[in-house]
């Protein structure tokens, strides 16, 4: 296929090397040097994809990140990617590319025919269409989103590998165009560490798009002296093709590298994209601008364009973006577009100037280069669909309010439309910084920073290229002197040659046509999400007097561009519909990332194992072996249950704790937090953070213990052992084991300095193996010569020293499944082995390993609570009935005053119960709402939930706990889990179902 | 993202430490003898400033002491670091830039 918008020369492209693409399944040809968006303009493809409500047709807009309209889907497969801009896609060979958002085709869309009914569609309209029935979203929200669909992700794992690296530098500079590179180059001289950093894959940033001489030579020869320097430098890096998408406290700033020169492959051997977190001691942003386009009546049609943009195909691409191009404009620059047309052979109809009497230098050369300059007059229509056929020229009224006279037909398929240039402020505003409202030309620029800042150039308001060079080396200047730093040899200047003076712009921020807003024709101000002026208008007549409601309500600036183009003559709009000033109504908050970044880079290394730490037990390949199924609490992998053959859940935890109520099971106890804790004042601390008393407790002996936060929550509970003289092991929950680390180092450390007491965490220097069961005492009998095990010896609560298996020990006489109990711990290292050794000579008693759902189900039939289970940060003890473990005598504790205050000291409180379902097999679902009364359909009053809910095979039926509204006084009452159409009634009975007078444990 | 200077460890980023909560709000010694007001006013009530707040953080991946900060919460620009039991530095608008 030919290229038939391609120019003979001219232009960064290298026409020796063809690069074959496709798009849309059609096969093509561009150079290298060319992006996708440019090779499409060589190819005469301007039509690219619908725009996201009306699927209006939408064609290339801009050259650059601010794109609204090329987006596009990148390959297939594991390798696609979604919503990139054609217009920052570098061409590679056998690129695969597809507009995201039509159906079948951009040429023909099924779904433009929300386009005959956009006067149903007004701003606002999912708010008001939706909301009403509640129950109907279910169904909109599955068309909407068929209808809406911006790119697909892709459905297999990513392919790529992604990485991070953290980076300081005395100097960052962000952008490399001039003032960029003057500013870098400058900064070098002093011997600052520098980084360079630029999106665009050449540095030069506006310079490629320009034909500008600096000292005589075209401006990228400059360029690439420049660059030779930096590069020579060892104190300098360089990074193109590298985004600077965030600026945050403290000077630190993040960048996204694309590593790879084809953005949707990694290259071989190294990552595809890299993550930069650089700490900068000082921030040079010369981060440009970027055009912002007249607002004219049907400015969406494809070849509808910015004036700035079709310069930049035509002087760095070499292309000519359509046959015969109208420029319209509000200043001076622009005739920069049209002379550069005009000079590369392109057809130039006219430019339309909205200014009375333009006379500035460039406006004379286009009169002497034979271009027509059509003053004081407008676009007030524009004919063609799915592209620009020409336009309706018709001369403005003074006040630029309407326009007036004869209209006249000039036939073009291109518009550039520039309405001025807007700093590219968002880094500077993204750490805090103000922007500050410049009347002469209508421009925010960055005002006062809370970070070591400077900004220069194009984004400091100096639009020309002499000033963005002073400026840069200024900025520069200006930083090495804050970091202390000479500049060696003496810094000026460039000459450049080109500068003109440029007479001031006209500010109309919409331009009238023959028909009141919205009546003939729309004025787009965001062409990707469909927002029209008259949708702004709408909204301020509503009452949305914030530009943040009125940017949600009309969704101005809510596409992937963020509004890089439009938000400006939006927010203008907005303020004259309020009748405010611009500074007034202000701008929407610029928030990072500039541009989007991948997951990928985001995530990094951090994917697969490395996502999250997982921890082991010293017995894990056991268990592997044994076949369980794992259940992650915290970061631990804890053995769920060990089915047999083909063993359901139910069954395998029913043999489980059957051998457990029967004989004996063993279980991994390891995970459960263990602190050392020693010191004169250990049992003192021990006092203040346990609701029960601790003053008293022999070495030997070991205590349960609830603690509660200040408001008197309960927040973990476990048993706690002495040791020894002012020697204690605390054990918590597997989960709560740092929490619980963390808040009593606060407690010493910032409220308690005096108390003499150490903390250390140990959980990882044990393992524990858990014997339970009847025969516990026999099996583990074999195992000790030194521990005398007997009742009377060695009681329920207490704890020995000796040896088992012949390894040193610490057994501990606690139980949790409310059977006779021995906690084992010994060294790490010696788990494996012990628990080996165990299993093998229980086979005589049919040992049987047993995992956390048994765990949760023999401590659920003893109505032993589990601290995140039974508890949800708003239960006092008292809910739980605890009242037994919170010591009345103590003058003190942590979260005792709280206990009295009226609510939590309330009776009628949520208590915690158990529950029978009145038929045996039904095991309700944990969480399910609790009724006291039925009625057919809701709403009804629910009184609690269902907190624990198993089947038990040693009582042959199923239990629950739950919490409910003042249920200790409801015991024997019947109340309702109404759960899909169905009501199971259950009789609220005691917390405790399995040996109320714990028997067996203390057997 | 924040640079913090620990008092133990020195300059380390943001990520390696945890906001605790405004610094210098003392247990009361008897808690009992306080009306539910009183209790709730050193239970939930926090200061809310724009400008200097002293806050207390801890080095959680370092050396996990605890220790006060006064931080411009406009600027975010950390103005003053200083040990637990240590006399606060009396409030200034310094600091503005980081």
């Amino acid at each position: 296929m030919t290229q038939s918008h391609r120019l003979y020369d001219g232009g960064r492209v290298d026409r020796s090397q063809p690069i074959n693409f496709s798009f849309n399944g059609r096969r093509y040809t561009g150079y290298q040097g060319d992006t996708l968006a440019s090779a499409l303009l060589a190819n005469g493809v301007m039509l690219v994809g619908r725009s996201f409500k009306y699927h209006r047709p939408r064609g290339i807009f801009s050259a650059g990140t601010e794109e609204p309209n090329a987006l596009v889907q990148l390959e297939r497969g594991p390798r696609t990617i979604a919503n990139l801009l054609a217009t920052r896609v570098p061409l590679y060979e056998g690129l695969d590319a597809s507009s995201v958002n039509s159906w079948p085709s951009p040429n023909f869309d099924l779904m433009a025919i929300n386009g005959l009914f956009h006067r149903l569609l007004p701003a606002g309209f999912y708010y008001k269409t939706f909301m009403w029935p509640v129950s109907g979203w279910k169904i909109y929200e599955h068309f909407i989103r068929r209808a809406a669909g911006l790119g697909r992700s892709p459905e297999e794992p990513d392919q790529d590998t992604y990485d991070k690296i953290n980076a300081h530098a005395d100097v960052v500079v962000v952008g490399a165009g001039p003032a960029g590179l003057a500013a870098a180059r400058t900064a070098a001289l002093s011997g600052a560490r520098v980084i360079l950093v630029d999106e665009q894959v050449e540095l030069g940033g506006q310079l490629l798009s320009e034909r500008f001489i600096i000292e005589g030579k075209p401006a990228l020869e400059w360029v690439a002296e420049v660059e030779e320097e930096l590069l020579a430098n060892p104190n300098v890096t360089v990074l193109k093709h590298t985004t600077a998408f965030g600026y945050y406290d403290h000077n630190f700033i993040c960048f996204l590298q694309n590593r790879a020169d084809n953005v949707a492959f990694g290259a071989e051997g190294r990552t595809r994209q890299r993550v930069w977190r650089v700490r900068a001691k000082r921030v040079i942003l010369a981060t440009g601008a970027i055009e912002r386009p007249l607002i004219y009546v049907d400015n969406d049609r494809p070849g509808c364009m910015l004036a700035g943009a079709l310069r930049a195909y035509v002087n760095r691409y070499g292309v000519k973006p359509g046959t015969r191009h109208v420029i319209f404009t509000n200043n001076d620059d622009a005739y920069r577009t049209a002379l550069d047309l005009k000079a590369a052979g392109a057809d130039v109809a006219c430019v339309i100037d909205i200014r009375p009497d333009p006379k500035g230098e460039l406006v004379t050369r286009a009169h002497e280069a034979g271009i027509e300059v059509i003053e004081n007059s407008a676009i007030s229509g524009v004919l063609g669909s799915k592209r620009v056929k020409g336009v309706e020229v018709m001369a403005l009224n003074e006040p630029g309010d309407s326009v007036t006279g004869r209209s006249r037909i000039v036939q073009c398929d291109t518009i550039g439309s520039s309405g001025g240039w807007n700093p590219v402020v968002h880094l500077h505003s993204h750490a805090g910084g103000k922007n500050v409202w410049r009347d002469s030309d209508g421009i925010f620029v960055p005002g006062e920073t809370l970070q070591a800042e400077h900004t220069a150039g194009a984004n400091h308001g100096n639009f020309s290229l002499q000033a963005a060079l002073t400026d840069g080396i200024q900025a520069a200047q200006d930083a090495a002197k804050i970091l202390g730093l000479k500049i060696k040899g003496k810094i000026s200047a460039p000459a450049v040659g080109t500068d003109v003076i440029e007479e001031p712009w006209r500010l109309l921020w919409y331009i009238p046509t023959t028909a009141p807003t919205g009546q003939r024709g729309k004025h787009f101000l965001d062409p990707q999400n469909d927002v029209t002026a008259a949708d702004v208008q709408l909204a301020a007549r509503e009452g949305y007097r914030s530009v943040e409601h009125a940017k949600r309500y009309t969704t101005l600036g809510m596409a992937t561009d963020q509004g890089k183009t439009g938000n400006i003559p939006g927010h203008a709009i907005l303020a004259s519909a309020l009748g405010q000033t611009i500074p007034e109504t202000g701008t929407t908050t610029f928030r990072p990332p500039y541009s989007p970044v991948t997951m990928g880079a985001l995530a990094g290394r951090y994917v697969g194992e490395f996502f999250d730490p997982i921890r082991r037990t010293p017995m894990y390949e056991w268990h592997e072996q044994a076949g369980c199924l794992w259940e992650d609490v915290s970061q631990w992998k804890r053995p769920w249950y060990y089915p047999k053959d083909s063993e359901s859940m139910r069954d395998a935890v029913n043999r489980e704790c059957l051998a457990v109520r029967n004989n004996v099971g063993m279980l991994d106890a390891t995970t459960l937090g263990k602190i050392d804790i020693q010191g004169p004042d250990a049992a003192e601390f021990l006092n203040r953070v346990y609701t029960n008393a601790w003053l008293k407790l022999a070495p030997g002996r070991c205590r349960y213990g609830l603690m509660l936060h200040e408001d008197g929550m309960v927040f973990d509970d476990g048993v706690t052992s002495c040791l020894g003289e002012n020697h204690y092991l605390m054990t918590t929950t597997s989960g709560g084991a740092p929490n619980v680390l963390a808040w009593l180092e606060e407690w010493l450390q910032t409220e308690w300095p005096e108390l003499k007491v150490y903390l250390t965490s140990v959980t990882e220097q044990y393992a524990t193996l858990q014997l339970a069961g009847p025969n516990a005492r026999a099996l583990l009998s074999e195992f000790t010569s030194d521990i005398d095990l007997d009742n009377e010896a060695f009681p329920f609560m207490s704890w020995r020293d000796g040896t088992v298996g012949g390894i040193p020990a610490r057994v501990f006489r606690i139980s949790f499944t409310g059977e006779q109990s021995f906690e084992i711990n010994v060294p790490a290292s010696s788990g494996l082995s012990l628990w080996t050794d165990i299993m093998i000579a229980g086979e005589k008693y049919g040992i049987t390993p047993f995992g956390t759902e048994t765990m949760h189900v023999l401590r659920a039939e003893k109505g032993f609570i589990i601290v995140g289970q039974e508890t949800d940060g708003t239960i006092t003890p008292l809910d739980l009935g605890m009242n037994w473990i919170v010591s009345k005598a103590k003058p003190d504790f942590i979260g005792k005053r709280s206990l009295a205050r009226a609510d939590t000291a309330r009776p009628d409180r949520k208590h915690l119960v158990g529950l029978r379902t009145i038929d045996p097999e039904v095991v309700l679902p944990e969480g399910a709402q609790l009724v006291a009364e039925t009625r057919a359909k809701p709403p009804m009053d629910m009184i609690g939930h269902v907190t624990s809910s198993y089947y038990s095979a040693a009582l042959g039926h199923s239990i629950a706990l739950a919490l409910v509204k003042n249920g200790r006084n409801r015991k024997g009452d019947t109340i309702y889990v109404p759960i899909d159409g169905t009501t199971t009634a259950c009789e609220v009975v005691d917390p405790i179902f399995y040996d109320l007078e714990g028997e067996r444990l203390n057997g | 993202m924040f640079l913090i200077t620990c008092p133990w460890c020195g300059e380390r980023e943001e990520s390696e430490f945890t906001y605790g909560h405004e610094a210098h709000i003392t247990r009361p010694e008897d808690p009992s003898a306080l009306s539910d007001d009183e209790w709730a006013d050193y239970l939930f009530m926090r200061k809310n400033p724009k400008g200097p707040h002293l806050e207390r953080w801890v080095h959680t991946a370092g050396c996990r002491r605890w220790f006060n900060v006064q931080r411009n919460t406009h600027t975010n620009a950390i103005m003053a670091i200083y040990k637990i039991g240590e006399t606060p530095p009396k409030a200034t608008t310094a600091g503005n830039k980081s």
